[in-house]
């Protein structure tokens, strides 16, 4: 080993960091091209490329830094405004970053293709010399709505108190409250306290007079203009509240304190310090005191508890975009570590599990049962935070997706634009990347399939560009993760006529839609009727379902002819630790996921009997079908008299699975069966159970599909 | 229905620059050349609103204001008067007469279309 090891280390380090900045600048490229003008992000790029550039050099990767310099020198131009961001140059850009990735995978650090390099280098030459180099390419020009008067973001407490004779100016003053309500988020209190009684109106004179709660970021200025021809005359009292400052980073002055009541109101001078002191040695609801009490009207107190919910409900709104924006401290640990640490706490949460069941079986060991029950607080914890460190925002490989697109836009000759949305949405490290290549499939068949020409889009009367939507969302112990487009959609006729060319279906075989749309997650099936490079190439749409299989997971596709498709894939949020349903059939022990278990009724002989093998028990007025699992499984052994039937859930199906005793909930940690049972589908793995023995865990949706299957097998 | 203005100036020039700028933003404009020549022609046409010069011969702007805020169809309609920097006391004579608000003179186009969506709607 000639080299030394802390270099090699180094450079270790430094790749790990140059692949985290490539991709931060490309995502940074993608938001260049919506906002153009944005400085941060201009100075977020040339701070990438300038790492890269001096850490490669640091590390020995000399091409790498030689190269990263040029296209370094642009940013330094674009940021001085010397250069103007056109699409050209953000492509540029971006055929630079897959170059430096290349260069960083290549064993040697500088292998690439070097024409490309030359043409890349040529390039970057080009907008240095004479400042844009296609002059045909007009800079981008940034969209109107992200000017902002650069002002921070302040709550003000205005009172306004127009002249009783405004009308008479010919001044409308709920004008004035429309000007305030476009300047930001507004509430009006009105305070009617000062109308008299019908007989003493004047009609034409103004008795109402307001509160107005303002959050806005154009400052006291905006806010002055509002009111200018009405300033002199009216009783008017702007106060600011307080900044909603979102950099996260400020600690506890960004934390925004919502004001109580009192303070409020002795802040507006409604009320001393002193008279409210006295009111709140009373201890009950302040308002209610001081409003019967007679010291501040009921419409006072109204406004300022307005103004309370208006400040929460800002200080929410500004927390989360903080929060959003956050990013977050973090370090690097090698994910195999992580995966160790998830065993670790598997074991822990078994061997918890036997503490639990001998500390229940001592009786009156006082000692042992508490000591049993710290350890299961503690492991329930462990487990909680271990399985939130493996958790990670799918934002990060949504926005990956972005790239995406935008060459396959070009590829294909359409316009796509790709919107994202729940990017914070939270998921187990392993399934996120086992999400990455069905998602990637599903996107390309939605450009290539989906999306038509711009010529067909407007013929349909469709703009021309196409979106695609990549949303996820929670759902109980699952995320929804849908790839939509609003494309051509699928066209059942078509895929069951290919079903049947192929074999896979029977031509008489009647099938609902959404039967027909399975059909496409089928091995072997393409209706593409010419390959493309993108996607097409007969595989696919069964590699999507077979990853999400993987993951047991769902998919469920919609479609509407002419107007798109939705893929829906419900992924559970980890893999590792479920929530299960122990239950006991002879000596066997099962465990059933908890999120498709409904309710447990029982099943007495003489009901089962009656039934005389139809399987169907009356639920509350539903049947609903159950299966046997002793007979399913051939477990030998006389049935007790009174069974428990299990009612499952699955996408709508309600079916019952009938054991012998339901234990209870359990805290089930998965492992694999091993390569030699991978065939089985009804079981999806086993878990330790708290005395050492081994009980399998149920598939309880294949289940379901075979009973349905060997039902139909019976009938035929 | 669009709506209509009333300019009142001696100055044909700065006339011609209000009804450009107005018509332009889409608002029907009246011409009159001074205060009694205004007071005709709102009684002749119906306006929803009236921007006047402070100076001017036979009816000045103040007296101009009073009248408009006598006739009881006018009485709430908003009126913006013309002023320049130094004429701080008329400003308030013309608020005390009945007057909404001001542009101060000279003005940009956009702020006269500023101030009158500000007050008419």
């Amino acid at each position: 080993m000639t080299v030394d090891s802390a270099t090699d280390q180094g450079r270790r380090v430094f790749i790990e960091e140059a692949e985290e900045l490539l991709a931060q600048l490309e995502e940074s490229l993608m938001e260049l091209e919506d906002a153009p003008d944005d400085q941060e992000i201009i100075g977020g790029i040339f701070r990438a490329l300038h790492t890269i550039k001096g850490s490669g050099a640091m590390f020995g990767f000399e091409a790498i830094s030689s190269f990263t310099h040029g296209v370094e020198n642009v940013f330094d131009k674009v940021r001085a405004g010397e250069i103007p961001v056109s699409r050209d140059l953000i492509d540029t850009a971006l055929k630079a970053k897959d170059l430096i990735k290349e260069m960083l995978d290549s064993d040697d650090g500088a292998g690439c293709d070097q024409a490309v390099m030359a043409g890349l280098k040529e390039k970057i030459d080009g907008f240095l010399q004479d400042g844009a180099a296609a002059p045909a390419a007009p800079p981008l020009a940034a969209p109107a709505d992200t000017a902002n008067g650069g002002q921070p973001l302040c709550s003000w407490r205005i009172r306004f108190r127009p002249p009783a004779n405004i009308f008479a100016t010919g001044m409308d003053p709920t004008m004035l409250l429309d000007d305030l309500k476009e300047l930001g988020e507004c509430d009006i209190v009105g305070m009617t306290e000062e109308i008299p009684r019908l007989s003493e109106i004047d009609p034409e004179a103004l008795y109402i007079w307001w509160d107005i709660l303002l959050t806005t970021d154009k400052g006291r200025n905006a806010i002055e203009d509002v009111f200018i021809f009405v300033a002199d005359d009216a009783d008017l009292n702007i106060e600011l509240i307080q900044c909603h400052d979102d950099d996260a980073d400020d600690g506890e002055n960004g934390r925004d304190h919502v004001k109580k009541l009192g303070e409020i109101l002795v802040e507006r001078g409604d009320i001393s310090a002193d008279k409210l002191d006295e009111a709140l040695s009373e201890q009950s609801k302040l308002g209610e005191i001081l409003v019967n009490k007679g010291l501040i009207s009921p419409h006072r107190l109204q406004s300022a508890l307005k103004e309370q919910e208006h400040i929460k409900k800002v200080a929410q709104a500004v927390q989360q975009k903080a929060a959003a924006r956050e990013k977050t401290a973090s370090i690097r640990v090698a994910s195999n570590k992580l995966d160790h640490l998830v065993n670790l706490v598997g074991e822990l949460v078994t061997v918890q599990a036997r503490l639990s069941q001998l500390a229940a079986g001592a009786g009156t060991d006082n000692q042992l049962i508490f000591l049993a029950e710290e350890v299961e607080r503690l492991s329930a914890e462990l487990r909680d935070n271990t399985m939130s460190i493996r958790m990670l925002p799918i934002g990060a490989t949504f926005s990956k997706f972005r790239r995406l697109v935008r060459d396959l836009s070009d590829t294909l000759g359409k316009e796509i634009a790709l919107s994202i949305s729940g990017s914070e949405t939270e998921l187990d490290k392993t399934v996120i990347e086992k999400l990455k290549d069905p998602l990637v499939h599903l996107i390309r068949n939605s450009a290539d399939h989906g999306i038509e020409p711009p010529e067909v889009r407007r013929q349909a009367g469709k703009p021309p560009e196409g979106s695609i939507l990549l949303a996820a969302e929670h759902s109980g112990a699952h995320v929804l993760i849908r790839v939509s487009d609003d494309g051509a959609g699928l066209d059942p006729e078509k895929i069951k006529a290919k079903a049947v060319e192929k074999g896979l279906i029977d031509p008489e075989a009647d099938l609902s839609d959404a039967e027909i749309y399975n059909l496409v997650f089928a091995p072997g099936f393409s209706t593409a009727k010419t390959v493309s490079n993108v996607s097409g190439r007969g595989v696919g749409m069964d590699v999507v379902k077979n990853n999400i299989d993987e993951l047991r997971g769902e998919i469920e596709v919609e479609s509407e002819p002419g107007r798109g498709t939705t893929v829906t894939l419900k992924i559970p949020l980890t893999l590792a630790i479920i929530e299960g349903l122990l239950a006991r059939i002879g000596s066997e022990r099962y465990v059933l996921p908890l999120s498709a278990v409904e309710e447990c009724v029982e099943l007495r002989a003489e009901d089962s009997s009656v039934s005389e093998r139809r399987n169907l028990v009356n639920i509350r007025g539903e049947l609903i079908p159950y299966v046997s699992l002793r007979e399913r499984f051939g477990i030998s052994g006389q049935a007790p008299a009174i069974e428990q039937i299990v009612v499952t859930n699955v996408l709508g199906t309600r079916i019952g699975f009938v054991v012998d005793e339901v234990i209870g909930q359990h805290q089930t940690v998965i492992k694999n069966l091993g390569r030699l049972y991978q065939n089985v589908r009804e079981i999806s793995g086993a878990t330790i159970l708290g005395d050492g023995s081994v009980a399998l865990i149920l598939d309880v949706a294949q289940m379901v599909h075979a009973a349905e299957e060997s039902e139909l097998a019976s009938v035929r | 229905m669009g709506k209509t203005i009333l300019t009142v100036d001696d100055s044909a020039s700065i006339r011609q620059m209000v009804t450009f700028t107005l018509s332009g933003a889409g608002y029907d404009v009246v011409e009159a050349v001074d205060g009694r020549d205004a007071l005709a022609k709102l009684k002749s046409t119906k306006v929803d609103m009236v921007l006047t010069d402070l100076n001017m011969p036979n009816l000045d702007g103040i007296g101009l204001i009073r009248e408009i805020r006598a006739m009881p169809q006018y009485k709430f309609i908003p009126v913006i008067m013309l002023t320049t920097e130094s004429q701080a006391e008329k400003k308030q004579q013309g608020k005390a007469a009945g007057a909404t608000g001001w542009i101060v003179k000279p003005f940009k186009p956009e702020q006269l279309t500023g101030v009158v969506q500000k007050v008419l709607r």
